[in-house]
């Protein structure tokens, strides 16, 4: 199982980053093809993803980096291993 | 440790928690169960889907911010203790709740309208993003072990109920002032907002007189409280590392069975399918109120089979059954799929009647209703709308009725000459007895045709339980999940550590799901299809819920921690 997780791990490191370039990729392309009355709308939509996913896919990365470091190998037992 | 807490105290630790934390939950849905109001009164009228999709990206702000509060609130916590920070987070979700219902619309203070509303919106988001972790905390720190997943359930319960509540004012409000009243710029979609002052008022009473939590006393008589939570949770890899896991293996799941179930499985059934306001509503009420006890019982089995297996069920049925369902909304509700009553189609239920463009004078609306009744007792209505524009305004406000020619629908060589009653502007009294005579410049080649189903009662019934199924997952999901992230944290960073992965899942992936699944359909239409696909809005929470289900399976553990109090 704790080498399925680091492989997994490696997964995660490689989808993240994947996410915010398809997400700016799409970001791109809807904001090309926006009309003039619906541009400032579309840029609202995609400026508010684009804030929201893109810091949260460098912590699903840096999750897949603990995932491949084997730190989840062993969940903490008491409040103790968390010190 | 143990606790020895009385069978009295315990109720009052629970219901005085879970009233104010209801209450919050009140506040913060109205604005969405209120959008579609919302979007006409605080942004420009001609704006349409735009305006829908701004007020959702206010809505969803709302949400983007609680993980920000979760920060905020949550070192207060842990610094100077539960009881006055969510006393705190209180007023603030009251007081800024209290003020959307002041906000002048559109009409009259231009932009800054939806820019007030959004600086509102996003006070109550930071309130929220500061009550729930707390509440959590607090009942859970008087909870003895074995039962920490059944209490904490109860505080689960009013996330929903908030929503019943919201639901039931509003549904009473528009019941008693009807459709135009309830919709005007000072109409009755207010009061509900109005009505949060005395709620908060009242929760703030029960909350003062609660003692602090046990565990956090003692933590701070010895002085072992954290100097800096924030650093704690975030800064040290030992505890980060579980608030990732938190995130990615149970709360983003949770959050988009939640927010599929409760707000999406609503706004399709209302702006989809298209069934009647008060209908729509109703069938969500019926499904809260039979699904939300079983948010006691999925915390209570928690406490028996652990957490794990029973939110990682929820979210694999999700996955598995969103789509076959909302098809079968979609199948429902299809007139197609209806035999009609009478042989007579269209059922005239008023005269047609004309009304002059508030801001454009020289734009005529020529509206006429119509039912289509079916065998099975369902009754759809028809607001047809259409468009003509004037060759010149029209100059006498006052007259009761307007006439113009335009040509034959059959014949286009013979001309018709049509008169219609006028809907009198606000503040004008029309005189019967004038006509306003106009010419026709041009008319808009398709009518507007807005579309209310009345659902017969067999379908209704299948509706309310196709959704009571949908709010079961997520009683499943989120039923355990309060005592699951408080065992993962200890006591002196508790309230920061487990806040953030909550509102993220929550607010950030789950408050999404209706914004997300609505522009998503957006990108579905197209010229040979302008409807689009309605069901690939679910694509966004089948794909979250997949990814946080994959995880689970893999990277959590299904033990129950005894040892919470450490």
């Amino acid at each position: 199982m704790n080498t399925i997780k680091k492989i997994l791990g490696l997964v995660w490191m490689i989808v993240a980053p994947a996410i915010i370039w398809f997400l700016a990729s799409q970001a791109i392309q809807k904001m090309a093809t926006a009309s003039v009355m619906t541009k400032s709308n579309v840029i609202l939509q995609w400026g508010i993803i684009l804030t929201i996913f893109t810091p949260i896919c460098i912590g699903f990365f840096i999750f897949g980096y603990y995932a491949f470091k084997g730190e989840y190998d062993q969940l903490p037992a008491s409040s103790q291993d968390l010190e | 440790m143990s606790l020895d807490i009385k069978p009295s105290k315990i109720s009052l630790v629970i219901g005085a928690s879970s009233v104010g934390t209801l209450i919050e939950w009140y506040d913060f849905y109205i604005f969405g169960m209120l959008a579609t109001i919302i979007s006409k009164q605080f942004f420009p009228s001609d704006a349409g889907t735009s305006a829908l999709l701004s007020t959702l990206a206010i809505f969803a702000a709302g949400f983007i911010v609680r993980p920000f509060g979760a920060l905020v609130f949550g070192r207060l916590g842990d610094l100077i203790g539960r009881k006055y920070t969510f006393l705190l987070t209180l007023v603030l979700m009251g007081g800024s709740t209290f003020a959307i219902g002041l906000v002048p619309g559109f009409a009259t203070i231009g932009w800054a309208a939806p820019i007030l509303v959004l600086i509102l919106r996003l006070v109550q988001g930071l309130a929220l993003g500061g009550e729930y972790g707390g509440a959590a905390t607090y009942v859970a720190e008087h909870a003895p072990a074995n039962r920490r997943g059944f209490w904490t359930s109860w505080i689960q319960t009013t996330a929903t109920l908030g929503l019943f509540l919201a639901l039931g004012v509003i549904i009473l409000i528009r019941s008693n002032q009807g459709v135009e009243a309830f919709s005007a710029e000072w109409g009755g979609w207010r009061y509900p907002f109005w009505l949060s002052i005395i709620l908060v008022g009242v929760s703030i009473i029960i909350r003062m007189k609660m003692s602090e939590s046990p565990m956090f006393t003692k933590l701070k008589s010895e002085g072992k409280t954290s100097t800096n939570p924030l650093k704690e949770s975030f800064g040290h890899k030992a505890n980060f590392k579980m608030v990732l896991l938190a995130l990615f293996g149970a709360v983003m799941g949770q959050g988009v069975i939640w927010y599929t179930g409760q707000f999406y499985a609503q706004s399709f059934i209302e702006t989809v399918c298209k069934v009647e306001f008060i209908q729509s509503r109703n069938l969500m009420l019926w499904a809260i109120l039979f699904a939300t006890p079983f948010f006691v019982v999925f915390g209570y089995l928690s406490d028996r089979i652990g957490r794990k297996w029973i939110m990682m069920l929820g979210m694999l049925a999700g996955i598995l059954t969103y789509r076959p369902i909302y098809q079968y909304f979609l199948d429902a509700t299809n007139a197609k799929n209806r035999t009609e009553k009478i042989d007579l189609v269209h059922t005239v239920v008023s005269e047609k009647l004309a009304i002059v463009d508030a801001k454009d004078g020289t734009k005529l609306y020529v509206v006429q209703k119509f039912d289509t009744a079916y065998t099975d007792g369902a009754v759809f209505s028809y607001t047809k709308t259409d468009t003509l524009h004037l060759a010149n305004m029209v100059v006498d406000a006052s007259a009761g009725s307007i006439q113009y020619t335009q040509a034959n629908a059959l014949d286009a060589t013979k001309l018709d000459t049509i008169k219609l009653k006028l809907k009198p502007a606000k503040g004008i009294i029309l005189d019967a007895t004038k006509t306003a005579v106009v010419t026709i410049a041009a008319a808009a080649l398709k009518p507007s045709i807005l579309v209310e189903k009345t659902l017969d009662k067999a379908t209704y019934w299948h509706l309310i339980w196709l959704v009571f199924v949908q709010i079961l997952y997520v009683t499943m999901v989120y039923g355990p999940i309060a005592a699951f992230l408080v065992e993962m944290f200890p006591t002196k960073i508790r309230y920061t550590s487990m806040s953030l992965p909550y509102h993220i899942g929550n607010g950030v992936f789950g408050g999404l799901v209706p914004f997300l699944g609505t522009l998503i359909v957006e990108f579905t239409k197209t010229a040979d299809n302008p409807a689009g696909d309605p069901l690939a809005g679910l694509w966004y929470p089948i794909a979250v819920a997949s990814i946080c289900l994959f995880i689970g399976v893999i990277y959590l553990t299904n033990k129950v921690d005894k040892e919470v109090m450490d």
